[in-house]
Formats: C-alpha cells, sequence, structure tokens
C-alpha cells in the first residue's frame, strides 16, 4: 500500500506494472488518473493551476482513507499519488490504483477513495486565467459523492 | 498553541500561521474559533461563515466541541477540493 504526496508528474503504466510484477495472484486492477480540465466556466479558459495542501496532515489523510478501503474490501494492494504546485491543463494531478483478486472489489475501493480523498484530503486548488484568480469552491455534489459510503 | 492558515483562510487572515496563547477559558474548537475572530477585522471576516471553516487539530479533523491545548497545531482552513 503507498501513499505519495509529490509535484513530480507520474507514470500510470508503469506504477501499474510495478504493482503487478510477481503478484499473480492479482485478477483485477483498476486505475482512476484524474486531470486538470479547461474549465468551460472560466472566461479565456483556465492558463493554469495551482494545488495548495497541508503537508503533513495530508499523508496521513490519505493514508487514513487507505486503511479504509483495505478494511471494506479484499485488496491485494493500491496506491494513491496526488500531485501539488503549478499545474497546466491536461496534467495529471492525481493516480488512484486497486488490485484485487475480482473485479468489483476493485471497481468499488477505487471509487470510494477517490470519492473520500476528494473530500477529505487537505488540498485546495486556485485558477489561473489571464490577470483573474478564484479559489475553487468545494462542490455539494463531492459531499454526496462520498457520502453514499458512509455507514 | 501554533496555528496554520490555508488557501483563501490564509489570503484573507494575511499570514500563514501565528503563535498564540489564547485564555485558559479557550477550552474547545468552537471557543477558539471565537476567540481568533476577536484578533483582527481580517480574521472575523474570513472566519465569520462557520460553513466556510474546517479545523483540524494536530493534522485530524475535528469537532466544534473537540478540545484545544496548549502545544496542539491547529489549522483552519476551507473546504477542501482537491482529487
Amino acid at each position: 500500500m503507498t501513499v505519495r504526496v509529490q509535484r513530480e508528474d507520474f507514470d500510470t503504466g508503469k506504477e501499474l506494472d510495478r504493482m503487478t510484477a510477481g503478484q499473480t495472484q492479482i485478477g483485477a486492477v483498476v486505475t482512476f488518473t484524474g486531470l486538470v480540465r479547461d474549465f468551460a466556466d472560466a472566461k479565456d479558459g483556465v492558463q493554469r493551476m495551482t494545488l495548495e495542501h497541508y503537508p503533513g496532515m495530508t499523508q496521513r489523510q490519505l493514508e487514513t482513507i487507505v486503511a479504509e478501503a483495505r478494511h471494506r474490501w479484499p485488496l491485494d494492494d493500491c496506491l494513491v499519488i496526488h500531485r501539488y504546485g503549478e499545474l497546466m491543463p491536461g496534467d495529471r494531478i492525481v493516480l488512484v490504483i486497486t488490485a484485487s483478486a475480482h473485479r468489483q472489489a476493485a471497481f468499488e475501493a477505487g471509487a470510494f477513495l477517490v470519492d473520500w480523498l476528494k473530500t477529505k484530503a487537505p488540498f485546495w486548488k486556485l485558477e489561473e486565467d489571464g490577470g483573474q484568480r478564484r479559489w475553487v469552491e468545494a462542490k455539494a455534489s463531492d459531499d454526496e459523492a462520498a457520502s453514499r459510503w458512509n455507514r | 498553541m501554533r496555528v496554520l492558515y490555508f488557501a483563501l483562510l490564509r489570503e484573507r487572515i494575511g499570514m500563514a500561521e501565528e503563535e498564540i496563547s489564547p485564555p485558559a477559558e479557550v477550552r474547545t474548537v468552537a471557543d477558539l474559533v471565537i476567540w481568533l475572530r476577536g484578533r483582527s477585522e481580517q480574521h472575523d471576516a474570513a472566519l465569520a461563515n462557520p460553513t466556510m471553516v474546517r479545523v483540524a487539530v494536530n493534522q485530524d479533523y475535528a469537532q466544534p466541541s473537540d478540545a484545544v491545548r496548549p502545544g496542539d497545531e491547529i489549522a483552519l482552513f476551507p473546504p477542501v477540493t482537491g482529487g
């Protein structure tokens, strides 16, 4: 189980290969990659995004979320990489990989991890277009997506 | 007690962190937020809307009734927007 909070980009294929090499008990791997979108509501489109985070707490929260996923589903492995710093439209922001013997656990745990990290991991997005800068506001739809995993 | 501010709250308050020594009657997260609002007009404006303020004590999410103690690391920030 791996959690990495980093400025650098990541390679989804390499991470997947690393996770599954020699692990022939794994029958299903689900990957989720989040990208910086060129937001339609910005007048000229977003030119740059800066992701701020709370270093100590970020790692801790992500590890807590991963531990919860392992508790709920029979995972052979899982990986969360979340970037911070300056990013451009099209850049990768977040990678979640879940591996299990069967697909259902891998699918569900992957969706759970993404929903929970969006509402719990202390990151904040600042969008810039031209001279304008604005902090992205949290969405009620993200809270709803996360709440379906409550129990 | 060290207080950290992030994102929009940091910009509105005008600092990333401060060292504070609140009086003994400040026992909970809710007490602390009220006390912090008295520190400046910027603090008051930034912390006025409770739905826009999340609090962590020693890097774990905290509820308004949770205790705060000398030596704690308290963080105040807006609802998160990662992922």
